[in-house]
């Protein structure tokens, strides 16, 4: 028996995240590193459990190795619990067969058993590769004070940008009368933000219609969200206010990683009442050498730095050596960058070595073809050879060789 | 795979009274040290990678910080549904009856008896040190010893009860002066010790019964040539704390490379409880060099041979030098501060000057405002 519980979260953990390619090659998005010592997936964990959600489903498909050793038992998140706490749910066979999950709304229906086993009042719905802060108790009361069958939460953004985000057209009451997704001529700013509350008994009805709906891509946003609208169920939307980022591309990612590093960025990750809880090494603390140079940047345990850092994100373990310099860089766990090296508006990720003398990225200014400026990055476990040059935009997938220069990606 | 079978027992509260100042209101064990470990991590951490799983922590008094960094021992994974951590403070609050280790020792007989485990081994938390205690146990099953001492070679501590050892060449103990203050160097014990668990059980039993309470001075020197008693030199880095002063050093001495090496080898990682802060911000006027900085630390002023603990908070234009910095300290703008030992939780409002020496360095009391 399990113990009933007022709302369930299911985190859609299962994307390939391509846009983000080198670094989503052996990793699922929501394991992607993130902010010095997270990863993505730490900030919709954490907040379900500062919100007081006790039971989620982590639901995994592409590349889930690490993902799933990352979660384990749950315990950094403190979900490590008796009888509720956090549950890896892979698709599986059953005996009339086996099916990947096809779209968003079929992952949640092939786990209908489990969602059901805690009778829950309420699902709350989640994506793995957002970055902010929100209380979902807040979110659930407005939901229950509506009598709402299903609630959207809304982010108002800038009017110019409206047109890349799905949105929502709401009555003054905050009831959802139409869904436009990437409108050319938006009529409102409200733009989703992947995240759902669905009263359970009117969610799974419309996931079994779904799913016998031959015609339909089993996706939330697609198929699920406007069936209920049309059928005139009362779903509302709830406005979040505060910083939210969807870190879906390599641009994105590096931005809100630099956002962390300014001030004025509403993103504090230092507030004790709502920590963001990951999985740490446990390193000894950093060491900062007498000819280090650090300004402007966040560095995390055990990492070593004997040269200059400027306005980077240093993740644990990283060894930037005397001479070095990294300049608007985010250097993931274990990285290596070797004497006289130069490191710049770049992504590097875990394990990457870039020995002495070689360049990676180029800053706006050196660009002399600004529209071919852009954020470099190397993937996992790489080496960038001696006085080698990786140009901006570039995407490294093998090593680079001595000397070699590895132009932009295409 | 077990090597050795093996039971560990913790005094956390052995020579309390050799920094007085930091230890008013916890234990030695409890002592923190180099950014964001306690003294009980490196022996704890030693023992938990030796394979040990069965750890016994025997607390006199003043443990309250202590239990509150233990918890349930997950964070040395030693919370275990077989042994684990077993937390032994006194059976009574007489305090009158807790003066040695033989009468902790006495208190936990029960515990003793229980345990399944064929050795003991037995440690201070004084010492910081990566020591590889599967060799050390190795060590003393190989001589057949009734006890083997871990001893280190150097300048001897002014420890009030520290034993200087005179060995033979095979390692046995011919001779043990407790209390002898000298600047001379010698073979000093560092507070760790192995035996058959039956032996201790036998030998606490019989010198509770003759009212003995010292186990160095009324069962190892008393009983030297009955006993074969061996020492074991500790091959690694070996940091006695035995004074605000010695503390301070074994602080900055992390600064160096090699120490940090000695002491945080990859193949034995020290463990300790974990906080979950955020990653160390350095702001725009941020100075930092020579410096250990531990996470959740925000620093935005000159900050220059420096131990900074967990959460410290250093504002623009502050310019530390020589100082250790504990956990949740404020440094306000404009302080500047050079040779402090600044405890938990400590406040230094804008504009603080205050200078020690690096042979007497301040000590400034926790939850103090300057």
């Amino acid at each position: 028996m399990f113990r009933k519980q007022e709302c369930v979260a299911m985190l859609l953990a299962g994307g390939q995240g391509s846009r983000l390619y080198a670094l989503t090659r052996r990793i699922a998005k929501p394991a992607v590193p993130f902010g010095g010592k997270y990863r993505i997936i730490d900030f919709p964990l954490s907040n379900c459990v500062n919100s007081g959600i006790e039971t989620v489903g982590v639901l995994t498909q592409y590349q889930p190795l690490e993902l799933n050793d990352y979660i384990g038992s749950g315990q950094p998140w403190d979900l490590d619990r008796m009888d509720a706490g956090v549950h890896v749910l892979p698709p599986y066979q059953r005996n009339k067969g086996a099916d990947w999950y096809k779209g968003t709304a079929n992952a949640i229906y092939q786990n209908i058993d489990f969602i059901q086993r805690y009778d829950p009042e309420y699902v709350l719905v989640l994506s793995g590769d957002h970055i902010y802060k929100m209380d979902y108790s807040d979110m659930l009361a407005q939901h229950k004070a509506n009598n709402a069958d299903c609630t959207i939460a809304v982010l108002d953004v800038p009017k110019e940008e409206a047109s890349r985000f799905g949105i929502l057209n709401t009555n003054p009451d905050g009831s959802i009368y139409e869904f436009d997704e990437k409108p050319a001529v938006p009529k409102s700013t409200l733009a989703s933000m992947g995240i759902y509350i669905f009263t359970w008994e009117k969610l799974r009805k419309y996931l079994i219609a779904d799913e016998e709906d031959t015609t339909s891509q089993n996706d939330f946003g697609k198929n699920l969200l406007p069936a209920m609208l049309n059928a005139g169920e009362r779903m509302f939307a709830y406005r979040f206010e505060g910083y939210w980022k969807d870190v879906g591309t390599i641009d994105s990612l590096w931005e809100a990683n630099m956002d962390l590093l300014n001030p004025k960025v509403p993103l504090d990750l230092s507030d004790p009442t709502w920590k963001i809880y990951s999985r740490n090494p446990g390193m000894p603390p950093q060491y900062l050498a007498p000819t280090a140079m650090v300004q402007n940047s966040s560095i995390t345990e055990g990492c070593n730095i004997y040269g200059k850092v400027e306005s980077s994100v240093i993740f644990a373990g990283v060894t930037v050596e005397e001479g070095a310099e990294i300049i608007d860089s985010i250097l993931m766990p274990g990285t290596v960058v070797r004497r006289g090296a130069k490191v710049q508006y770049a992504i590097l990720a875990e394990n990457v070595e870039i020995d002495e003398g070689a360049c990676v990225g180029e800053s706006p200014e050196e660009c002399t073809d600004l529209s071919r400026w852009g954020v470099a990055v190397v993937a996992s476990g790489l080496r960038v050879g001696k006085g080698a040059f990786v140009s901006a935009q570039a995407m490294v997938e093998d090593n680079v060789a001595d000397d070699e220069e590895v132009g932009a990606h295409a | 795979m077990r090597n050795y079978n093996a039971l560990g027992l913790i005094f956390p509260n052995m020579y309390d009274e050799a920094v007085r100042d930091c230890t008013a209101i916890r234990s030695m064990g409890s002592l923190p040290f180099g950014g964001r470990y306690r003294l009980i991590d490196f022996v704890l951490s030693n023992m938990v990678n030796a394979g040990i799983t069965k750890v016994g922590v025997i607390t006199k008094s003043n443990y309250q910080s202590l239990m509150d960094h233990l918890g349930s021992g997950k964070a040395w994974d030693l919370s275990r549904k077989h042994e684990g951590l077993y937390f032994l403070p006194p059976r009574s609050s007489d305090d009158a009856k807790y003066q040695g280790r033989i009468s902790s020792l006495a208190d936990v007989v029960a515990f003793l008896k229980r345990s399944k485990e064929e050795l003991v081994i037995l440690s201070d938390c004084h010492m910081v040190s990566s020591m590889d205690y599967r060799a050390m146990l190795k060590a003393h099953v190989e001589s057949g010893a009734d006890v083997t001492v871990a001893c280190r070679r150097g300048v001897v501590p002014a420890l009030a009860d520290i034993p200087v050892l005179t060995l033979d060449a095979a390692s046995r103990v011919t001779d043990m002066l407790i209390g002898r203050i000298s600047e001379d160097e010698a073979v000093y014990g560092v507070g760790t010790y192995v035996m058959r668990k039956d032996w201790l059980l036998r030998t606490v039993t019989e010198a509770v019964a003759r009212n003995l309470l010292h186990f160095e001075r009324d069962i190892l020197q008393r009983h030297l040539n009955e006993m074969h008693i061996c020492g074991y030199e500790v091959p690694s880095l070996v940091m006695p704390i035995y004074s605000l002063e010695s503390y301070f050093n074994a602080n900055l001495a992390l600064l160096d490379a090699d120490i940090r090496a000695q002491l945080f080898p990859k193949s034995r990682p020290v463990y300790t409880k974990l906080r979950d802060c955020d990653p160390v911000q350095y702001g725009l006027h941020a100075q930092v060099t020579n410096s250990l900085v531990a996470d959740g630390a925000h620093i935005d002023g000159i900050v220059t041979n420096c131990i900074v603990f967990r959460g410290v908070n250093i504002s623009r234009d502050a310019v530390l030098e020589n100082c250790v910095v504990m956990q949740d300290v404020t440094v306000g703008d404009h302080c500047k501060l050079g040779c402090i030992v600044a405890d938990k939780n400590a406040v230094f409002r804008s504009g603080s000057r205050l200078q020690g020496s690096e042979s007497y360095p301040v000590y400034i009391a926790k939850n103090a405002i300057v």
